[in-house]
């Protein structure tokens, strides 16, 4: 059976799930049935000095949803953790003596000034946790007093800190980046750069999830007003994925350690992070939906799939994709395919139908009696049609092989690979020669 | 309360109150919003949806789904009646198993349609729920047509042509308009007096005078119709019931199912409707079943559908067979009858079991059987009766072309009296609005 244990950065945990620095981690109580659930670790909710923040007192949450009301993302507006500093420091202690085998990671968030990462670091060392995890993430609140994605949307910054914090501590330091930047390579390089052993990512995701239309306020709404929050949950997982590969194959960051969030809930969500270069991973929004169990599915899930693709450990799974993930202009334009329709799968909703005809090629014919067939000549492979295709594998792109003529160009599809860099309609390909 | 189901004879209160009012509450509830919401959900918004092209009256379905699922039941509602005046008692009594939700793709997918009909219901009850009458009259175009029959086609379509600012007397034989919708329908399906409410919500239109106790041949006459308007629309139903033409189906205690089932409708006390200890319903349609189950629901001990085809050939849809058999009806096929014994009163019925007889026909096995019966119910299917001179009549019905032209000029039929479509309420209101919009494209013309 695929051995599931997890070394990230010297921290040792029994699965490379973690719980996310979040609601579910911000008490020993939670954290205590989190790890009775089966979690591998837990980053502690963020700590900051006394006196303790405050929250709203109002909603801290808004949703998105997708059909039968299925959490599709959760925005919040809540801040760090908002109970003193000292009960947080007991309870970690506590929790990390009850659970030694568990990955205990507090994540922290402090003034940009040295004396107070050097006042706060040495009591978590005291708690005996495994490390710090510097959230230069929160993109609400926090950020308006100078911390959080104030610091992690400027590199110098976060190079400092880590810097400070790598001087101050013998724990290994994570740096949790935020998505609220143009280029997450910026932030991470800057990271590794200032000592730090680890980054994580995605923080959330600047966000206002709806408008109370009756209120004319954004939603969570508290007493009229409403402010951006940070998104999470399914819907930002292809923004983390992208940001995770980014880091994984950026010549200067390749090969580092990587704690991927952002949307993950299933073992497939983590095989795909692990994958494009994630060492381990880290859940919040699918635990916050459904409660803890979801871990068992997950590790089951993992084990089972690495079993059946002969990885011993997680860390033959990491980065396995990265190798595939490159520049649009090296892909192979002889690469032709076209959609094929299962006649006995399609139960004739005409979707596929919809969306070429009226937003695509007019690539999809629609008979007298409701079969709808693929038009090879018009067809470009765009995919659409397998992605509105309410039954899965219903629709299908099939290659088509060397050799034979694409009806929509003409052109014989030739054998081998060739890529924009040498196209003729490339006027740098023809500037080289 | 002394009677029970094993109380010979045909006696009323065989089952407690508490249990009648069990028996005969709504058989499928309104959704609350929350059921609405997740039933909505499922829908795929089909391109050309089949289910719309499976609707007689072509209710935008995916459309009034999509509505519902933003949080617009009510226009939802409104979808629904543009096409179908009548939408909340179809939403009811629509074989939607046959129709709409038939064609579903999610049946093709998964065996487990959208539910269509309840949505309908969702959206219609919410929208008539509210103050007021959606639609309003044109101007008033001063002519004048005449609606025979108070029932779904008439309705219907007296409802365009007021809209459209024509004034329409409406002339029923009956005291209470609706039709079949007030007399006929198994009373759990249209709970509440929903058939009235909904008479009285499309009367709101104005411009419609509803006259009662005016049957055509009788207290009108077609000739006298035509004189006084500009335009007649003849939706007057099936008012004859076709006889067994068997011996002693004159005797005590059987009747046609149609009387029962209306007897049932108007009756404001269940537990005071009589019904026999044996039941014994001869025909495979909607009638029979709807006379068969309510007798079980009422209280009757045994209960035999009998259908003189095969089972496959009986014009109840397969979900109303099962419910039939579901509420403990029996039900027998292949099987005519030969005789109804008895003594003054019916004691017995005698069939005799059938087969093809190769030429499309019955032919009798030579084996016969007998049922034990206090009570039998006739329901072998409607006639046309009284149809005025000067109309072509054909396999029973009024013989029309396009919507619902008649061969005498200016005279219009649709409905169950008229050739076309299934004998569905549904189809009915499809017929009569689409009759008044040609009415209409006369009038202005």
């Amino acid at each position: 059976m695929a051995n599931l244990a997890s070394d990230f950065a010297g921290i040792k945990s029994p699965n490379p799930f973690w719980l996310a620095s979040a609601p579910p981690t911000d008490k020993e109580y939670n954290v205590t049935r989190a790890f009775k659930a089966g979690w591998g670790g837990v980053v502690w909710k963020t700590l900051g000095f006394d006196p303790h923040i405050v929250n709203v007192n109002g909603p801290r949450y808004g949703v998105v949803h997708g059909a039968d009301r299925r959490v599709l993302g959760i925005n919040n507006i809540e801040l760090i953790t908002d109970r003193p500093l000292d009960v947080n420091l007991r309870e970690i202690k506590q929790v990390k003596r009850d659970w030694p085998d568990r990955a205990m990671v507090v994540s922290l968030m402090v003034p940009c000034e040295e004396e107070a990462w050097k006042r706060i670091l040495p009591m978590v060392e005291e708690t005996g946790a495994d490390g710090v995890e510097l959230n230069f993430g929160c993109p609400h609140g926090m950020s308006e007093r100078g911390m959080g994605a104030a610091v992690g949307q400027v590199p110098e910054y976060v190079e400092m800190v880590a810097r400070w914090c790598k001087a101050n501590t013998r724990m290994p330091v994570i740096v949790k980046l935020t998505p609220n930047v143009t280029d997450i390579r910026h932030s991470a390089r800057a990271a590794f750069k200032g000592g730090a052993d680890a980054v994580s990512l995605i923080n959330t995701v600047n966000s206002i999830t709806g408008v109370d239309l009756d209120l004319m306020a954004p939603e969570p709404t508290i007493d009229g007003k409403g402010t951006h929050g940070g998104y999470c949950g399914p819907a930002v997982r292809p923004i983390a994925l992208n940001m995770v590969a980014e880091i994984a194959r950026d010549p200067e960051t390749a090969g580092k350690p990587v704690s991927a969030i952002g949307g993950i809930g299933t073992w497939r969500d983590a095989a795909e992070f692990l994958a494009l270069g994630a060492s381990n991973t880290q859940v919040c929004t699918a635990a916050m939906t459904y409660g803890f169990g979801i871990i068992k599915e997950m590790t089951a899930g993992l084990s089972r799939w690495m079993d059946e693709k002969g990885y011993e450990r997680v860390s033959d799974v990491v980065a396995r994709a990265v190798p595939n993930v490159t520049d649009w202009q090296h892909l192979n334009l002889n690469y032709v395919t076209k959609a094929r329709i299962d006649q006995d799968a399609c139960i004739q909703c005409g979707r596929c139908y919809a969306a070429c005809e009226d937003t695509s090629h007019q690539a999809i014919a629609m008979t007298e009696d409701r079969r709808f067939e693929v038009i090879d000549a018009e067809c470009v492979a765009c995919n659409l049609c397998v992605n509105v295709c309410p039954v899965e594998d219903c629709i299908t792109m099939e290659r088509l092989p060397a050799g034979t003529v694409d009806p929509r160009t003409g052109k014989t599809v030739e054998p081998g690979y060739a890529n924009w860099t040498t196209h003729p309609n490339n006027p740098m390909a023809k500037a080289a020669e | 309360m002394t009677n029970s189901p094993t109380t010979p004879g045909i006696v009323a209160g065989r089952l407690a109150p508490q249990a009648i009012a069990e028996n005969f509450a709504d058989i499928a509830p309104d959704f609350d919003p929350h059921e609405a919401a997740v039933a909505a959900d499922r829908c795929y918004f089909c391109y050309d949806a089949p289910c719309v092209a499976a609707c007689p009256t072509e209710i935008d379905i995916p459309l009034f789904i999509r509505q519902i699922q933003t949080g617009q039941p009510e226009a939802a509602g409104q979808t629904i009646l543009d096409q179908n005046i009548l939408g909340g008692m179809c939403a009811r009594v629509c074989p939607t198993e046959t129709l709409c939700e038939g064609e579903c793709v999610r049946e093709a997918a998964e065996g487990k349609p959208v539910e269509i009909g309840r949505l309908q219901r969702y959206a219609t009850d919410r929208l008539m729920a509210n103050d007021g009458h959606p639609y309003r009259r044109a101007a008033p175009t001063g002519r004048r047509v005449a609606v025979v029959g108070a029932g779904p086609a008439g309705l219907a379509c007296a409802h365009r042509l007021a809209m459209h600012g024509h004034d329409v007397t409406v002339f029923d034989a009956r005291e209470k308009p609706g039709g079949l919708n007030e007399y006929g329908i198994a009373a759990y399906k249209t709970v509440g007096g929903f058939a009235q409410a909904e008479v009285d919500w499309l009367l709101k239109i104005g411009g419609i005078e509803l006259r009662h106790g005016q049957a055509l041949g009788r207290d009108v006459t077609l000739d006298g119709l035509r004189n006084d308007h500009d335009a007649v629309f003849l939706g007057m139903g099936l008012a004859g019931v076709n006889a067994l033409g068997v011996e002693g189906e004159a005797r005590e205690g059987a009747r046609d199912a149609v009387d029962f089932i209306a007897e049932l409708r108007q009756s404001d006390d269940l537990t005071k409707l009589p019904v026999g200890r044996h039941v014994v319903v001869i025909g495979g349609g909607m009638t029979a079943v709807d006379a068969a189950v309510q007798s079980r629901l009422l209280g009757a001990e045994d209960v035999s559908m009998v259908y003189r085809r095969a089972r496959d050939r009986m014009s109840a849809s397969e979900h109303e067979i099962d419910h039939a058999a579901t509420a403990g009806v029996r039900i027998i096929t292949n099987a005519q009858p030969v005789a109804v014994h008895g003594n003054g009163a019916v004691r017995e019925v005698e069939f005799a079991y059938t087969r093809d007889n190769g030429k499309g026909g019955l032919e009798s096995t030579g084996e016969t059987f007998r049922l034990k019966a206090d009570q039998v119910f006739k329901a072998i299917g409607q006639s046309l009766e009284g149809a005025p001179d000067g109309l072509t009549v054909e396999r029973g019905k009024i013989t029309v072309t396009g919507p619902g032209r008649t061969g005498l000029d200016g005279v219009w039929a649709g409905g169950d009296c008229a050739a076309g479509g299934e004998d569905l309420t549904v189809t009915a209101v499809a017929q009569g609005r689409d009759a008044a919009e040609d009415i209409h494209a006369r009038l202005s013309a």
